[in-house]
């Protein structure tokens, strides 16, 4: 469904905050792959993430999306492609509108926009329904602006927002970062629910060992740029947190986050 | 200092007043919705009132020489979205670089920096001596009606799958691009939009005074923000809805030449006006400001004494 050949990034080439961020990085996902990254920082994550929702051109490589090459479209085309959800919650929401606003906005992605209604009686009604899924109340609050939501409850919407039609790719980038650790759980089990029913490719990032060993059927680790570590299957499952750590101290990662080891 | 004067002048006041709340509902679509402090508006402004002028000497029915200068406004407001978009120039730098050009350029469509339109000899839809009829020729009425007619489209524009792009653009970048949105497109297209009601509302004031001056459209920007805040600030707590907070910004346009007029019948020169107004925006800005700090210090006092 996904495949990187050689997908090259440098920031700041030619001074002395030079950053090769991806170094050669090959990655081929499956239809209905769930993966989840792990690294330390500066290891690459969100980079790879942000090269494949085409936030900034590539250095060098291929990309391709359901065969499709997409290497060279801007950001909003490759959105017909792509549900995404942030690490901030603030990103993928629009504060000043609407929730039903919000849904309604997501369910043109990749379509054309015209002088028809931005949003139908009918979709007000199926959107109620859908949000029924992440169990938090928000389907009788439609008209609410989403600024006046909790963080938590912004990052959920955008989790439906993101699947609302489904994507071919959905990446999660740490999503649930910067959510108190009961809220997190709550839009983790969402995301779990929403990816098992549609049969999801998905991508997702965290910092949290056990989600990464729980989620999903395959897990990598990234180290400069590259990928390191790479399992799936039955062996995945018996993977645990001790496992994972060795691995991080044989691949020379001394800059283990507290968070990391913590969690 | 008569107060029959003041009272005398209210008419003109509503009339000018609803003519650059036109001009205020598009400084709204700019600076509320796309975020944007878009400048070009004071040669834009000119550039209505200039194309309207000389499309009415050609011969042109007056209809015809309104929208010549929607058009006109709309392509104003294209360069500027070029310029920031195309060419990555801040949008404030884009607005100002534009607003230059058009005072050569305006020049060049009236060939001199100043044009008399008379209402005997041309047939114009208001005029300031028909202020006081009563009747379907007067101007209050007719620029009420433009405003009514334009809420109304705006409205009902900005509730279309298009129009929803545009607010998302302003409302979050990012969040729009990952939902497909070429930003670029609907920044432009704001744009656009905004400067020919901008123009629109150019053509009108060419009308109304009965002349198109280059420097018409000096400090437009500046009255605009006047009027959209002080709308806010007045009928902020009771007009929610999108079409009541194009009102306001409306009402807000009749608000601030009120005060002019107050200002300058407590013996102010119109010299003067320019440090007023911008005196006036700089108080209106600040005030939620300062309400804010205010209600932020009174509110951590309040929650200390909880604790």
């Amino acid at each position: 469904m996904l495949e990187l050949k050689n997908i090259s990034k440098t920031f700041n080439a030619g001074t002395v905050n030079e950053k090769a961020a991806l170094n050669g990085l090959s990655l081929r996902l499956e239809e209905g792959d769930f993966v989840t990254v792990i690294g330390g920082n500066g290891a690459g994550k969100s980079t790879m993430l942000n090269a494949v929702a085409g936030t900034f051109p590539v250095d060098g490589g291929q990309i391709l999306i359901d065969g499709t090459d997409v290497t060279r479209l801007p950001e909003h085309k490759r959105a017909k492609y792509i549900g995404r959800v942030f690490q901030d919650p603030m990103t993928g929401t629009a504060a000043t509108m609407q929730i039903e606003e919000n849904l309604a906005l997501a369910a043109r992605r990749g379509k054309s926009r015209t002088l028809r209604p931005g949003i139908t009686k009918k979709e007000r009604e199926e959107y109620v329904e859908r949000l029924k899924i992440l169990d938090l109340g928000l389907e009788t609050r439609m008209t609410t602006k989403v600024g006046l939501l909790s963080g938590g409850q912004r990052q959920a919407l955008t989790l439906l927002m993101a699947t609302l039609i489904k994507p071919k790719l959905l990446l999660l980038d740490e999503h649930t970062a910067a959510l108190d650790p009961k809220t997190a759980a709550k839009v983790l089990d969402a995301t779990e629910r929403i990816v098992t029913r549609d049969h999801l490719t998905t991508l997702m990032i965290t910092h949290n060992m056990k989600d990464a060993i729980t989620h999903g059927n395959r897990l990598i680790m990234m180290k400069d740029g590259q990928i390191i570590f790479d399992i799936s299957g039955e062996e995945k499952k018996k993977l645990t947190v001790e496992d994972l750590l060795d691995k991080f101290k044989v691949a020379g990662e001394d800059d283990l986050s507290d968070k990391m080891v913590l969690s | 200092m008569d107060i029959m004067s003041l009272f005398n002048a209210l008419p003109s006041v509503a009339a000018q007043g609803l003519i650059w709340g036109i001009m205020a509902i598009g400084v709204f679509i700019t600076f509320r919705i796309l975020d944007v402090a878009d400048l070009t508006v004071d040669g834009t402004l000119c550039t209505g009132g200039a194309t309207f002028i000389m499309l009415t000497m050609a011969g042109a029915n007056v209809w015809v020489a309104m929208v010549g200068a929607f058009c006109a406004g709309m392509v104003a407001g294209l360069i500027t979205g070029l310029f920031h978009t195309a060419c990555g120039i801040p949008a404030i730098l884009a607005g100002i670089l534009t607003q230059l050009a058009l005072y050569s350029i305006n020049l060049r469509i009236m060939g001199q920096a100043n044009r008399p339109v008379n209402a005997t000899q041309y047939d114009l839809l208001v005029s300031q001596r028909d202020v006081r009829e009563i009747g379907l020729n007067n101007p209050i009425l007719i620029s009420a009606l433009f405003v009514i007619v334009i809420i109304a489209l705006l409205y009902w524009f900005f509730g279309t799958e298009l129009g929803s792009s545009l607010r998302a653009t302003g409302a979050n970048l990012n969040m729009a691009r990952a939902q497909g949105i070429n930003v670029n497109v609907t920044k432009v297209l704001g744009l656009m939009v905004s400067n020919g009601l901008v123009a629109l509302s150019g053509s009108l004031l060419a009308q109304y005074q009965g002349f198109a001056d280059v420097n018409m459209g000096r400090g437009a920007i500046v009255i605009g923000l006047a009027a959209v805040i002080i709308g806010e600030v007045i009928f902020g707590r009771i007009f929610r809805n999108f079409a009541l907070r194009l009102l306001a910004v409306a009402l807000g346009a009749v608000i601030y030449y009120l005060v002019y007029q107050v200002v300058i019948w407590l013996g102010l020169k119109t010299d003067d006006m320019k440090l007023i107004t911008a005196l006036i925006v700089a108080v209106f800005l600040a005030i939620p400001f300062w309400k804010g700090k205010y209600f932020d210090r009174f509110a951590r006092k309040g929650g200390g004494a909880n604790a």
